[in-house]
């Protein structure tokens, strides 16, 4: 696969603050790609980049083989869509839709066609001559979108665009959009703070902390193998524990956690020359039962506290050496097995659950 | 106890409103009465009297004063007062909108500043300000020094008493008019939206036209209102910086009252006059309205 999108040791400065720091990433033509982190982490600062509105202060940017670090944004072969979705007030579904077909000079018959096609794909039929302010939320998604891609652009960049939909409508529309973009194939850059958004939707991750870029990869890897702490912390849960090697044997080692507990974990993962190091527990990874279980790491705890969730059943646990761990069980073997607070419980880790993670 | 309370305080509730609006609004509809139904009424009842030799109003009814409205004389003076009315507003137009859209797109603690400048002139009295244009303009004033001290000229340049000079001074008049509505409209513009503009293909130009301009025209139309019919009518200006040299219609109304001392062909130009901005306005604002 070819890269449609090269980012090359791009950097953007406002004044003292910078905002994007030394970002370097490559995205394949087709790929759908997600930029996630907490507000504020240059997410938003990168996408305006490549749209066109800012001006890196260092570095290059590549779109489909094109240099377009200072070209401006009406030179480039990307869309948009907007946060706000940013639809022209003044004109009608069908004219804010056709309005980059309009710019582009496009004939007015093609361009019918055109509009015609997108607003049977985005589900629009019948609201053609309906101004912004008569559509609801979700319609207003639809036509931001339907605007966005009628050009064809070479690469498509969502700001956010599901931010502004209840929970409902927002699970639907990543379905859908999902579902869009593989029927295009056509590039998607997607920038959003909510995790359950990202690993739904995304081909790849890139989780972005401070204006750099902390892990990329897919949902499963940046999931199951985070690189760093708060990788690990920002996407799902994690006990993040510090760790001590007590001994090595083989492709194991023995390590003691905070509190005192002692543990099993793979070596390889451990760092080189280091005898401290911060390890990553996913709390459904912790089993428990009332009866003895089979792990490579069995210990026993108390129940400190127990929380209803619905599906699941969130336990706060504490061994009898100190150590406080969050486990995540399934709601109905909680109830079979009636755990309760204050219960002394059983509890296994396997080796592989047990991630050894950079300190953020 | 209770009962009795709840269908009290209902009552009270359906009835104050009405009340209290009533109460708060007296003052403006004393306001209005006194100052512009009862003159209105006075000016259209002179328009239909004749006068004696001393000038003054003997009540009868004729309707020669609005034949004589439609003197070429007057229509020309009117024609020539909506063309500079209309000059203005285009200058202020022009001018007042890069102005306008500037301060609008500032970080907020500098658009306040900014707009405090605007308003500053609306500090000192018209009349000053217009009297500091004209020792600005007059043959020893400060451009013609200027200019003679730099060498650029060798002879002061008739500038005061000039339709130019009219100009100037209706323009400099009415920019803030023009300068806040449109600023109004503009602030209420999401930059998202000019960016979704360029994002779509539509270079500076483009983007003006087909989104900037449409979106900021209930403001345009604001301010073409505001400048354009009080200039129609402005007589100090036009007689402080043009002299007598090009009456307009608001000098000849005030002459009628005041020096040819026949109010009631003045009252007939006036009642003439407020129809044709009645009209005016109608016009414009169902258009504003329409593309709204």
């Amino acid at each position: 696969m070819s890269a449609m999108i090269e980012v090359r040791g791009v950097t953007k400065r406002f004044g003292d603050f910078t905002a994007v720091d030394r970002v370097d990433l490559h995205v394949a033509e087709g790929e759908f790609l997600t930029l996630l982190g907490p507000s504020g982490c240059g997410k938003t600062t990168l996408l305006r980049m490549l749209s066109g509105f800012e001006t890196p202060t260092e570095g290059t940017l590549v779109i489909g083989g094109e240099d377009v670090t200072h070209l401006a944004p009406y030179r480039r072969n990307v869309n948009q869509v907007f946060q706000s979705y940013a639809l022209f007030p003044h004109m009608t579904v069908e004219e804010n839709i056709g309005f980059g077909l309009r710019m582009q000079k496009v004939p007015a018959e093609e361009a019918a066609r055109r509009i015609a096609e997108v607003i049977d794909l985005v589900a629009l039929k019948g609201f053609e001559q309906r101004k912004p302010h008569q559509l609801s939320g979700g319609q207003r998604q639809r036509v931001a979108l339907a605007r966005a891609i009628v050009p064809r652009p070479k690469v498509l960049l969502l700001d956010e665009p599901l931010s502004a939909l209840d929970a409902k409508l927002r699970q639907q529309m990543q379905l859908e959009l999902k579902r869009l973009q593989k029927h295009l194939g056509m590039t998607f850059v997607f920038v959003t703070h909510d995790q359950e958004e990202a690993l739904t939707m995304s081909d790849r991750i890139a989780v972005f902390n401070r204006g750099r870029i902390e892990q990329i990869g897919s949902a499963t890897e940046i999931y199951h193998k985070p690189c760093t702490a708060f990788v690990a912390d920002f996407i799902g849960e994690a006990n993040l524990l510090d760790a001590e090697l007590v001994s090595r044997n083989g492709t194991t080692g023995r390590i003691r956690v905070e509190g005192g507990l002692e543990l099993t974990l793979a070596l390889s993962q451990w760092p080189q020359d280091h005898s401290r190091a911060l390890v990553s527990i996913r709390p459904e990874k912790v089993l428990v039962s009332k009866s003895r279980i089979e792990a490579e790491n069995v210990f026993q705890a108390t129940v400190r506290e127990e929380l209803f969730q619905g599906v699941l059943d969130r336990l706060h646990l504490e061994t009898g050496a100190g150590t406080r761990l969050t486990a995540v069980v399934a709601n109905e073997s909680a109830i079979l097995e009636a755990i309760h607070a204050g219960d002394q419980v059983w509890c296994g880790l396997h080796v592989d659950d047990l991630i050894v993670v950079r300190p953020a | 106890m209770q009962a009795l309370a709840i269908p009290d305080a209902e009552n009270l509730h359906a009835r104050r409103p009405r009340l209290w609006g009533w109460v708060l609004l007296a003052p403006l509809v004393a306001w209005l009465v006194a100052f512009v139904v009862v003159p209105m009424v006075i000016l259209f009842g002179y328009s239909f009297c004749t006068r004696d030799d001393l000038g003054r109003v003997v009540f009868s009814f004729t309707l020669e004063n609005y034949g004589r409205v439609f003197d070429p004389i007057y229509l020309r003076i009117l024609g020539r007062s909506i063309g500079f009315a209309a000059v203005t507003t285009v200058l202020c137009v022009a001018i007042g909108y890069p102005v306008a859209w500037y301060i609008a797109r500032q970080p907020e603690r500098i658009r306040d500043k900014l707009l405090l400048l605007v308003m500053i002139p609306f500090w000192t009295s018209f009349l000053i300000r217009t009297y500091a244009w004209i020792a600005i303009l007059k043959n020893e004033g400060l451009l013609n020094g200027m200019l003679q001290y730099v060498g650029l000229i060798s002879a002061p340049l008739p500038l005061l008493y000039t339709p130019a000079a009219v100009l100037i001074g209706l323009v400099y008049a009415y920019l803030p008019f023009m300068i806040l509505p449109i600023y109004g409209s503009a602030e209420k513009l999401d930059n998202a939206l000019v960016e979704a503009a360029h994002d779509l293909g539509a270079g500076p130009m483009r983007a003006f036209s087909e989104v900037i301009i449409p979106l900021t025209w209930p403001g345009i139309t604001a301010g073409m209102l505001l400048v354009f019919v009080p200039a129609i009518g402005m007589f100090a200006i036009t007689d402080l910086m043009g002299g007598a040299q090009v009456p307009m219609i608001g000098n000849v109304i005030q002459n009628q009252f005041f020096r040819a001392r026949n109010a009631p062909f003045g009252a007939a130009l006036g009642v003439v006059f407020t129809l044709m901005f009645v009209l005016a306005y109608a016009l414009v604002h169902r258009r504003a309205s329409r593309t709204r």
